[in-house]
């Protein structure tokens, strides 16, 4: 294949003496849907967080398209408390750190777990904002309204947005007044209205019933086609990883237990152990 | 296309809401025999509204609980006043000092393009400056104090409001200051009608900016911070921006209650103005315009007009009405701010905004409801 998409590199967070991510390194190309799984606390959520920007990791690098977006190596305290492996090779390296916002511009988008909507907006709202990022007024220009094309052109985007993941038709209403799986796919229209390349889904189907797990694989598996979106997520529900993922990777504790394809996955017995636990009198 | 005519009606309701409350602004300086108080809370309150605007775009519309307002209002008002200053009276304000500023702006324009285009443009660019410094000085204020969140920005803008003030009667700027003198003899209002068009001007441009796609920013960034930053909004920058128009606009309102009040004195710009303004913005609404509007001329009347009564020792008769004295007012005042806060917790507007277009859009509403029920 060519050069990856999304290139991580020995990211490793450490919270003190916690190490919530440990020497992660994982391939991501363009087009493919790809998936982080892992039982409870493996620190999947960390890792996305290092990956826009949201936490500054201990030491490893992120490149995206071919620049680099994230590097560290420990600094500080932090050097005597680092645990992890591959220090040096960042060391001479010129340490990056973007915050969420200019990662976002370069083209990564990302919903929360714990969905956070703009809570006082409406549904249209939300996504509007969302394309402030690709704005080209500034203040005066769209305070004294110079920019009508513009915004024109945003609001069309945003009710075409809006259509494509079917919340059209409730466009008006609060975005905390939408039942869960709506708020979902609101969220999913929020991250698309950046325009992004690659965009990070942390546990899309929480909370969701199977139908509704079953509608969000094809929903996922179109907006990659139309947007030509190269797709990262996290998430729990099997049917749906194993149904959509092109390639899948495990961490457990932090540190990756395996990679590959969801049937490689479904019979690797690291990842079992992972999930079941291991039996001791076996 | 039936709803563009529509929106089209709403907005010249607004607009013809908004010309009969001029209209009857411009016919009050005209009218012989209007009551002093009323031009005195109709100024003044018109005043307040525009720095509770200015207060309400930082607190209500991005989250950023700043209580610096006082501070930007002084130096807004020494910034018009100190420039100013008429050149026949000049040596008689700065009594002890030798004053810095040698000329007055708007006195040159006065006589350069005659009298009332004179005064009309040394005004207005007086407001001006005095805006741009206030702006100027939140920018420098703003790079150490925006890092700060909720309580702690609270009192780090309080602390440089206080401190501003100390500055401003220090002996070393004297010369332009007045130190704890006052300053005057700048020009005033003489009617309601010019305040008015300023302030109106004001909140229309605050209005504008938040109805904008950087006025959606700024609610994101209320909303929820992390969120914003992961959809692609700079937060130190919008925050930094937000900080900076609010001073402005707080700048502007204090030359103009300087033009209101005819002097400036430091010892007026205290924090318990801000904490007065604080309370228009609780009282009108966190997050509303109207409600800063409603809730500012409904405070400057209430402070000095209606309870001025509670003042005055009255008699009925022979008797005496119990606890009427000087001081009752300011306690009827503070019984009637805890029966707001307590019963009205989102204020009078909540975060909705008055409008004849709204208003007929619930009229609407509510007669299609009556219409399925029946």
């Amino acid at each position: 294949m060519s050069t990856p998409f999304l290139h991580v590199e020995h990211i490793t967070m450490q919270f003190g003496g916690v190490v919530a991510v440990n020497d992660l390194s994982m391939d991501i190309y363009p087009g493919e849907i790809v998936a982080l799984i892992g039982p409870n606390g493996a620190g999947k959520t960390t890792a996305f967080n290092c990956i826009t920007g949201v936490y500054e990791p201990t030491n490893g690098r992120v490149d995206f398209m071919g620049e680099p977006i994230v590097c560290n190596h420990p600094r500080g305290k932090m050097k005597k408390l680092y645990a992890g492996e591959e220090a040096e090779r960042y060391l001479s390296l010129p340490t990056v750190s973007y915050t969420p916002d200019k990662i976002t511009k370069r083209g990564i988008a990302r919903t929360f777990q714990n969905i956070r909507l703009f809570k006082s907006m409406t549904v249209f709202e939300n996504v509007l904002t969302a394309m402030h990022v690709r704005r080209t007024s500034n203040v005066f220009s769209a305070t004294f309204r110079a920019n009508r094309k513009e915004e024109t052109a945003q609001r069309e985007k945003a009710l075409e947005l809006l259509k494509i993941v079917g919340l059209d038709d409730v466009k008006d209403e609060l975005a905390t007044a939408l039942p869960y799986g709506k708020q979902r796919r609101l969220e999913i229209a929020r991250a698309l209205a950046t325009s992004p390349k690659l965009l990070l889904l942390d546990e899309p189907a929480a909370g969701m019933n199977p139908q509704e797990t079953l509608e969000l694989t094809t929903f996922i598996r179109s907006i990659r086609d139309q947007f030509g979106l190269t797709i990262f997520l996290i998430e729990h529900h099997m049917n749906l990883v194993m149904d959509i993922s092109d390639r899948i990777y495990v961490i457990d504790f932090g540190k990756q237990i395996a990679a590959g394809v969801p049937a490689e996955i479904q019979n690797d017995p690291r990842v079992i152990d992972a999930y079941l636990g291991v039996d001791e009198d076996a | 296309m039936e709803k563009k005519k529509g929106l089209s009606l709403q907005t010249i309701l607004t607009i013809a809401g908004i010309a009969l409350i001029y209209l009857l602004a411009f016919l009050l300086d005209r009218i012989p025999g209007v009551p002093i108080m009323l031009t005195t809370v109709l100024r003044k309150g018109a005043i307040y509204s525009l720095v509770a605007v200015s207060m309400n775009l930082l607190n209500g519309f991005t989250g950023l609980f700043s209580l610096g307002q006082a501070g930007f209002m002084l130096v807004g008002a020494y910034t018009f006043a100190a420039i100013n200053i008429s050149s026949g009276i000049r040596s008689t304000v700065y009594q002890y000092y030798d004053p810095l500023l040698k000329f007055s702006l708007t006195e040159t324009l006065q006589n350069a393009l005659g009298s009332t285009a004179g005064t009309v443009l040394g005004v207005f660019v007086s407001l001006l400056l005095a805006g741009l410094l206030a702006a100027v000085l939140a920018y420098l204020i703003g790079l150490p104090v925006l890092k700060l969140k909720s309580d702690y920005l609270a009192i780090a803008t309080l602390g440089f409001a206080e401190i501003i003030r100390a500055l401003v009667q220090l002996e070393a700027f004297a010369p332009v200051t007045n130190g704890s003198q006052l300053l005057r003899g700048f020009p005033y209002f003489t009617d309601t009608f010019m305040p008015f068009v300023i302030v109106g001007i004001c909140i229309a441009v605050v209005v504008l900016l938040i109805n904008s796609t950087y006025g959606r920013a700024f609610k994101a960034i209320r909303d929820d911070e992390i969120a914003a930053e992961a959809m692609g909004i700079n937060l130190a920058h919008h925050k930094r921006m937000a900080f900076i128009i609010s001073s402005f606009f707080a700048g502007i309102s204090g030359a103009l209650l300087a033009m209101y009040q005819t002097t400036v004195q430091a010892n007026t710009f205290k924090s318990a103005m801000t904490y007065e303004i604080l309370l228009i913005v609780v009282i009108g609404g966190i997050g509303s315009i109207s409600g800063s509007c409603i809730g500012s001329f409904l405070f400057i009347a209430c402070s000095e007009w209606w309870l001025r009564f509670l003042d005055n020792e009255t008699y009925i008769g022979a008797f005496k009405v119990p606890l009427l004295r000087t001081g009752f007012r300011m306690v009827v005042f503070s019984v009637v701010i805890m029966i707001v806060v307590l019963f009205f917790r989102k204020g009078i507007m909540g975060t909705r905004e008055i409008s004849l277009a709204g208003l007929a859009d619930r009229l609407r509403k509510e007669s299609v409801k009556g219409g399925k029920e029946a």
